[in-house]
């Protein structure tokens, strides 16, 4: 989901064009129907959401490297623009003409799929070099057991231009909220939009409020609220309430609420682009999303990165990150040919080359080096360092309840409802209620 | 009196036009009565098997399905087990966003009628006017109409941000002070919504209304003319009633049309902000897609479409009728 926000959601005629093709190629999968043996030759489905470049290219040289170590391996790529797989994986996993291998977001989404049971459980294949992509990999498993794989690191943090923080006199970057309300003080007192938002989105908000829960829940109440999905603990109405007096600073630009996150120039990623918003509170993948949004690079020597401030009196751990990343799973069809490749695309040098293109944050660890981008560097050594990486709960609830959070969450916003509401609208999703 | 003779003339030509034609068949029918009923089945079989394979296939089986499913509690995932009856449709009709969106889309349904008519009519009658640039008149009106929902719906997106392109364009011309939070204001954003969506669709109301305007004889208004009535009684009396079928298809199309409106809503608002322009279709994929309940989802669905159906079912018998009679009605009798 997390890469899906990081595509603009412009291109439906593309996708309803790679749509067209990803069915029409959908037959081949059942040549690799006998796949469960890694030495009989088998062609593999992949369904991944690259459908411009570089990723695009980047994936099908992975497909065609791997393919001449081990030839009895093939592939049919096929690209599906990412707002796609919301409606299309349910579909395939309802009938027989599933990929072999797709894009997976881990979390409560991942859990609702295995629930079709043709999601393979890869954990004794994975368990050898699992190990090299560390705490990350828990985000893919589903009851303690590896349903899926993740190839990169997502991480929500401040972005934000060093040119207009230096207008406004801001010489070091807050590490408490009351300097970030100060520096929000500051940066009006200079006409400067302080924070931009793409609330029109609805997930950008919830960000804030995961951001305050995680500050003010340990990490235990934190680590059983993805399983129980109760939110019993009072720090979850306290997150509310840390929002609600930050909501009174009033820090975003006039109309957030309209305001598209990734879509246009006039979105929250372009208006930090062109220096017309301070911050933006946003994955790593955003300076990706600014690119696409402006003609020139010159915003990128401009753009800064700070982890979410900690909160004075907050309970948590202030160590713990609010992140995500992309993965794969793979179907029942070729177990043992999807998860070798998987682990060919978590290899050392495989991923070297995908932090060197700047494509991501790597998850295995000895390809942090490569990472060319000191401003991504900064967010990957802050994560590395983090004791624990709350997936977005969005993704980290089973999909019907994350979605009744980011909803509550952007009522909220809207002046609807209360800290308490947001709570019980979670209880209320879990429990069935709509 | 003007107003007789013209009903007059309306009654002449349907009775000439399709009834017709009916009598013709069921003379030839009566001629050769067994070859021409044999022919008659295969050709119905040939024709129609093919409408027929895709109506079912694609129409009743999918409402079956789908009201199968709204039975259910159902994440689209694994086998459909959990049976709850009512439960999916009492949850929908007392939820409170449910009710806001069909609020919503009776808002547009309501506005349509009462801005979009009058000013279709209007503008067909103006561009029916022998007047210069007349055909690039015509193009630029219908221009919007050509567009995809999607495309339309980025255009405004875009131009309605703070500072856009609409708020410059009100500044100036001197209107600095009208401009509005076009999105992100809730007292506002279902009517912007509306602005854009008959942006979008005025294009066809002209055109209809202009190709009913053709089946205006020139003669009548003529002879209005003669007989003294005014311009404003000849529109009225004598070129309205003759629109009236090509209204009341008009309405028909647009109502429905209104009740399912979801693209330009959905890509430009989400629905929100706070879903105040949330829309039965937009709640629909909101609920059903997005939050993986496809049970209800269905259910929401087959509400949508039992609204739609009685509606056209009772607008096809009330309204529509008198311009089907003839045509559609004594063919299949």
């Amino acid at each position: 989901m997390r890469h899906i926000r990081r595509k603009s959601a412009v291109a439906f005629v593309a996708a309803a064009a790679l749509a067209a093709a990803a069915c029409s190629s959908n037959s081949s999968s059942g040549s690799s129907s006998n796949g469960g043996n890694a030495t009989s030759p088998v062609t593999l489905t992949w369904w991944h959401n690259g459908t411009t470049d570089p990723v695009l290219s980047f994936w099908k040289q992975t497909a065609d490297s791997y393919h001449a170590a081990h030839p009895n391996v093939s592939f049919t790529v096929d690209p599906i623009q990412n707002e796609q797989f919301t409606t299309k994986v349910p579909l395939a996993l309802q009938g027989n003409n599933y990929p072999d291998i797709y894009q997976q977001w881990g979390g409560g989404n991942q859990a609702s799929q295995v629930n079709s049971g043709k999601v393979a459980d890869i954990t004794s294949l994975v368990s050898p070099w699992i190990g090299q992509i560390g705490a990350a990999a828990q985000g893919w498993q589903t009851n303690g057991k590896q349903y899926g794989v993740p190839y990169d690191l997502h991480v929500v943090g401040f972005w934000y231009r060093k040119d207009l923080f230096a207008k406004a006199g801001i010489t070091s970057l807050p590490t408490t909220l009351d300097q970030l309300n100060t520096d929000v003080t500051a940066l009006k007192a200079h006409n400067i939009v302080p924070i931009a938002i793409g609330s029109k989105d609805r997930w950008p908000d919830a960000f804030y409020w995961d951001e305050f829960a995680v500050r003010e829940c340990s990490t235990d109440t934190l680590k059983s609220a993805a399983k129980t999905l109760k939110l019993d603990d009072p720090c979850w109405v306290k997150a509310g309430n840390d929002l609600k007096t930050f909501l009174a600073t009033k820090p975003f630009q006039n109309g957030f609420l309209g305001t598209p996150a990734q879509q246009g120039a006039g979105s929250s990623a372009g208006m930090v682009a062109n220096g017309q918003a301070a911050m933006e509170l946003q994955g790593d993948w955003d300076p990706e999303t600014m690119q696409g949004l402006v003609s020139s690079t010159a915003f990128k020597s401009q753009i800064g990165w700070f982890p979410f401030p900690a909160v004075a009196g907050a309970a948590g751990d202030p160590s713990v990150a609010l992140g995500g990343g992309d993965g794969f799973s793979c179907t029942v069809r070729a177990v043992a040919a999807c998860a070798g490749f998987l682990q060919y695309i978590d290899s050392a040098p495989e991923q070297q080359k995908f932090a060197s293109q700047g494509l991501g944050l790597p998850v295995n660890t000895a390809a942090a080096s490569s990472l060319s981008d000191p401003t991504l560097q900064t967010a990957l050594q802050y994560t590395q360092k983090a004791s624990y990486i709350q997936t977005y709960f969005d993704i980290a609830f089973p999909t019907n309840v994350g979605q009744a959070l980011d909803d509550a969450v952007a009522n909220y916003f809207a002046g609807q409802g209360t800290p308490e509401s947001i709570v019980q609208s979670v209880t209320q999703a879990a429990t069935g209620g709509k | 009196m003007a107003k007789a003779r013209v009903m007059a003339a309306h009654d002449a030509v349907a009775v000439t036009g399709p009834a017709a034609e009916v009598l013709d068949t069921n003379a030839s029918g009566t001629r050769r009565r067994r070859p021409g009923m044999w022919r008659k089945r295969t050709e119905l079989t040939v024709l129609l098997t093919p409408a027929v394979i895709l109506f079912v296939g694609f129409v009743l089986v999918p409402i079956g399905v789908a009201a199968y499913y709204s039975f259910y509690n159902w994440s689209g995932y694994g086998p459909v087990t959990d049976y709850i009856g009512l439960k999916n449709y009492r949850d929908a009709l007392t939820g409170h966003v449910f009710l806001l969106s069909i609020r919503d889309n009776l808002v547009i349904v309501g506005l349509s009628l009462v801005i979009q008519l009058p000013l279709s009519i209007g503008l067909a009658m103006m561009l029916n006017r022998r007047v210069r640039g007349r055909s690039v008149l015509r193009l630029l009106v219908f221009a919007p109409y050509v567009l995809s929902e999607a495309t339309t719906a980025v255009i405004w997106l875009l131009m309605l941000q703070p500072n856009g392109f609409v708020d410059q364009l009100f500044k100036s011309v001197g209107l600095g002070s009208a401009v509005h939070l076009w999105l992100a204001d809730t007292g506002i954003v279902l009517y912007t919504l509306f602005v854009v969506l008959t942006w979008k669709y005025i294009g066809f109301g002209i055109i209809l209304l202009l190709a009913g305007l053709q089946g205006v004889p020139h003669e009548l208004r003529e002879v209005a003319a003669i007989d003294g009535a005014t311009p404003w009684q000849t529109t009225r009396y004598v070129v309205l009633p003759l629109l009236g079928p090509t209204i009341r298809i008009w309405t028909f199309l647009t109502v429905i049309g209104s009740l399912q409106v979801f693209d330009l809503v959905w890509i430009i608002t989400k629905g929100g902000p706070a879903d105040a322009s949330s829309t039965m279709a937009t709640y629909v994929f909101d609920f059903g897609m997005t939050r993986n309940q496809v049970g209800f989802g269905s259910a929401v669905a087959v509400i949508l479409f039992a609204i739609c159906f009685v509606f056209a079912l009772v607008y096809q018998r009330f309204v529509l009728r008198r311009d089907t009679e003839g045509a559609l009605t004594r063919m299949v009798g």
